[in-house]
């Protein structure tokens, strides 16, 4: 087990190293960035020196006047200690930057998924238990629904009903107008209402896939050997179907849950844009529709880490929850 | 799917089975492997649904297109009423003091005069000159200064007011003065220098019967430079307005009409008059009408068209990627199930490579640098596909692999090896044909995710561009607060035709999938 866990690490690692290669290549061969913008902002200014000039000083402080592979080996050895430089768009440190957004981003997924798991796990299971019966055609229908919703349709539908007919939230950001005047404890509530809409949308976008996930797992413990046995012993269909059915299904359901867990710190990009809440996946947007370079690599980097350790965890953990799996 | 050529015995032939024996043939109905998972596939409802949908949104996009009577980027006008500023009017309440060539009547004076006049007194006196006035007629008089010998006119103080018919310039005084004497004394005519001039009712003066200046209370200027007010408006305009109207229609010389609202403003004291132009403006955020089923849009672009042209986009955009990922991934997936070792090894870390790619952000910032360059919308179109089907082959290369792994151990396989048939013919004729079911389950699966990442980019502005119609760049408008309240034809209805059919293609795959299952319950 230790050996496995180590040298799959070690495959991250080398598959990393890799995935950052790549995006740095990417970002170094983008045709415009954020500092031709302040280059040619800066040459602008009336006596001031060319554009030309301008782009070779800043390119020089950036570290940008390096070749690809040179420029990549420097990149590696700051980030190795946590340094990512400074974002050009925000002009603080990325990790600084990165820090104020990050939590608001947690928050919100994290809410949302203990809500997904609430409402999609119960429902994949009764759809699999009543197979072709109306309940199971109205819930698939409902998951591939919420699984077909494009992100920003449904939180205009959502914005037009719950802000601008009802009147109940505000269309966007996460405070509202008087929030200064507020009490702390209604600064809270303050917040909290502004993150209904966009937990909601991440919600039911989400829903989908864990419900047929649930399903299918589900049916295909129900067709096996062992639930036959336990209903030939005659339990009866409760016990076979929570007791019996549901601990294996939890197998598959508990690797996913746990490979989707460092997936809570992404932030969800379209969703917070659309909000505009502040949170991690705004924030990169804005930076990344700007061209700031070091903000943009941090957070493509992050991502990859954050995907190879939920594949991480999901293989341990299916070898930790199922004792029949065994690791070579 | 060798092990699916089982005979099946449909209910329909269980009434005919008593003519026959056990064993005979006709008691059986067969049914090839294909015909199976067609009949198991027609026979889920949510399924055929969904293929349903399909069907309407292909003839929607593909036939509509080109049914339609409106091209994708055709624009539309209307005719709109505006109300432009056009003349100003004021009423002439107070005396106006036209003074004669140089000579000078000083506002000090003028108080004098007022008050002069308002005692009764016939002569007052500022700045040390001496002044007489007499009374010609009602809100008239003639202005002398008594300095000389005898009195000399230099000013007249009037309400009503002369201007020249002919343009801007200004009348001689003693024309002026002449005509006013003359509306006074209610006469038709007067000489001047030889000249003889003639005076109607109305206050125009004619010089042999060519119209020059006409008297009047009131004062009307025309609120543009370029524009020149003519007499016969102005004397309309002022009926219109002693008369107490608010609207009035005038023709000019040339037969144009056009309308005017007169408004008054009482902290001013005059009258200002809007002429209504019709102006040809882009028809645009028009609501659904017969011309316009769907509105237009804010270009002034038929709204049910452009949906048309968008599905015919969305749709191309959503095939073409999936045909690219699925060509790389069987490729791929192929080669490195097949061979194993060393191959298989470096073409999964390469699948694992991409998989760990986060492709909405990397494709977000590819489109933003589009922007930058300022790239052809068609060739950003081709780029958008490339990326998307180039960041997307990680799954389907997984997929082919892991089922080519378990298939290559199997007696047929070893019988084609046996047989000396070519790799490259082993991999792409006998084992890729036995992962289709899988694959088309996948393929239909990702065509719905493709068109909505692809709507999603065109939403943010970074995918398909004006002025190619996508769903999500009609959406797009609704980033515009003022669109998303009171435009529902524009969003709603792209926003219906996207869940549609990427719902469509899910319930079809689904269906697909089910019925592919050789375990499947029925």
């Amino acid at each position: 087990m230790k050996k496995f866990i180590i040298k799959r690490i070690l495959i991250s690692i080398v598959i990393l190293i890799f995935v950052a290669f790549i995006i740095y290549i990417l970002m170094r061969c983008l045709p415009t960035s954020y500092l031709e913008q302040v280059a040619r902002q800066k040459s602008m200014q009336p006596g001031s020196k060319s554009f030309e000039e301008w782009m070779a000083q800043l390119s020089a402080t950036y570290g940008m006047d390096k070749g690809i592979i040179p420029g990549f080996i420097a990149w590696c050895g700051k980030a190795i200690v946590g340094n990512f430089g400074d974002s050009w768009k925000w002009t603080v440190p990325v990790v600084e930057k990165f820090h104020d957004a990050i939590w608001i981003s947690f928050i919100m997924g994290a809410i949302s998924f203990v809500l997904e798991l609430i409402i999609a796990i119960p429902l994949g299971i009764i759809s699999a238990t009543k197979q072709y019966s109306k309940t199971d055609y109205t819930i698939t229908i409902v998951a591939l629904t919420c699984y077909s919703l494009p992100t920003f349709f449904f939180a205009s539908l959502l914005k037009l009903v719950f802000s601008v007919k009802l009147g109940w939230f505000d269309l966007g950001g996460l405070i509202g107008r008087n929030f200064d005047h507020l009490s702390s404890w209604g600064q809270f509530w303050d917040r909290a209402a502004h993150l209904v809409l966009p937990i909601f949308t991440l919600v039911v976008i989400s829903i989908g896939s864990l419900m047929r996930y649930t399903r299918t797992n589900m049916l295909e413990v129900l067709n096996a050997d062992y639930i036959r046995t336990a209903r030939a012993k005659g339990l009866s269909e409760r016990r076979v179907i929570y007791h019996h059915a549901f601990r294996n299904t939890l197998i598959p359901i508990v690797t996913i849950v746990g490979g989707s867990l460092p997936g809570l710190f992404s932030g969800a990009l379209i969703t917070e844009t659309l909000y505009s809440i502040p949170g991690i996946g705004y924030v990169s947007y804005q930076s990344m529709v700007a061209g700031d370079i070091p903000f943009s690599m941090f957070y493509l980097v992050f991502l990859a880490i954050l995907t190879l350790l939920g594949n991480l965890i999901s293989d341990i953990l299916y070898a930790v929850v199922d004792p029949r799996v065994r690791i070579a | 799917m060798s092990e699916e050529n089982k005979n099946l015995n449909t209910p329909d032939n269980n009434e005919n089975s008593q003519e026959y024996s056990l064993n005979d043939d006709r008691r059986v109905k067969t049914l090839s492997p294909g015909r199976l998972v067609a009949k198991r596939f027609f026979r889920n409802r949510v399924a055929v649904t969904g293929l349903i949908i399909l069907a309407f949104m292909f003839v929607f996009s593909f036939i509509g297109g080109w049914i339609t009577p409106y091209a994708e980027d055709q624009l539309f006008y209307r005719e709109d009423e505006q109300n432009k500023q056009y003349a100003g009017v004021t009423e002439n309440t107070e005396l106006r003091y036209v003074v004669a060539e140089g000579e000078s009547f000083p506002a000090l004076a003028q108080a004098q005069f007022y008050l002069a006049q308002k005692s009764g007194e016939e002569e007052f006196s500022a700045l040390g000159k001496n002044y007489s006035y007499k009374e010609e007629g009602e809100d008239f008089y003639s202005l002398y200064s008594k300095d000389g010998k005898i009195p000399v006119l230099i000013a007249f103080a009037s309400k009503t007011i002369v201007s020249s018919s002919t343009g801007n310039e200004k009348v001689p005084f003693d024309l002026q003065y002449e005509l006013l004497h003359c509306l006074n004394a209610k006469e038709k005519s007067f000489e001047l220098d030889g000249v003889k001039y003639e005076v109607d009712d109305d206050g125009v003066l004619t010089k042999g019967g060519e119209e020059i200046a006409y008297a009047s209370q009131y004062v009307v200027q025309a609120i543009m430079g370029d524009v020149y007010l003519t007499r016969s408006f102005k004397e309309e305009l002022i009926d219109a307005i002693s008369i107490g109207d608010t609207e009035f229609v005038f023709t000019d010389e040339d037969g144009t009409t056009a309308e005017y609202t007169i408004t008054y403003n009482a902290a001013t004291k005059a009258y200002s008059v809007l002429q209504t132009v019709s102006t040809r403006v882009f028809d645009t955020y028009s609501p659904p009408s017969g011309a316009h089923w769907l509105g237009t849009d804010r270009n002034g672009m038929d709204m049910l068209t452009r949906l048309m042209y968008g599905g015919r986009v969305s749709l191309y955009i959503g095939f073409i990627v999936v045909i690219i990922e699925s060509v790389i991934g069987v490729i791929l997936g192929g080669i490195s199930g097949y061979f194993g070792g060393w191959v298989d090894n470096l073409i999964m870390r390469i699948v694992d490579i991409f998989y760990c790619i986060p492709s909405m952000p990397i494709i977000i910032i590819l489109g933003a640098a589009m922007d930058a360059m300022r790239m052809d919308p068609q060739l950003r179109m081709v780029w958008l596909m490339l990326i998307l089907g180039f960041l997307g082959w990680a799954g389907i290369a997984r997929l082919v692999r892991g089922q080519i792994l378990s298939l290559r151990e199997q007696e047929f396989m070893t019988a084609t090896e046996a047989t000396g048939i070519r790799v490259s013919r082993r991999i792409f004729k006998h084992l890729i044909p036995n992962v289709i079911p899988q694959l088309i389950v996948t393929m239909t699966m990702s065509l719905g995710s493709t068109i909505l990442i692809e709507a999603t980019l065109s939403f943010l502005g970074l995918g398909v561009k004006f002025p190619f119609a996508s769903w999500g760049n009609i959406i797009n408008d609704v980033n515009d607060t003022h669109v998303l309240t009171n435009y529902w034809f524009i969003w709603i209805p792209a926003g219906i035709c996207l869940v549609a059919t990427v719902l469509a293609f899910n319930l079809v795959g689904d269906g697909l999938r089910d019925a592919f299952d050789p375990k499947m319950k029925r």
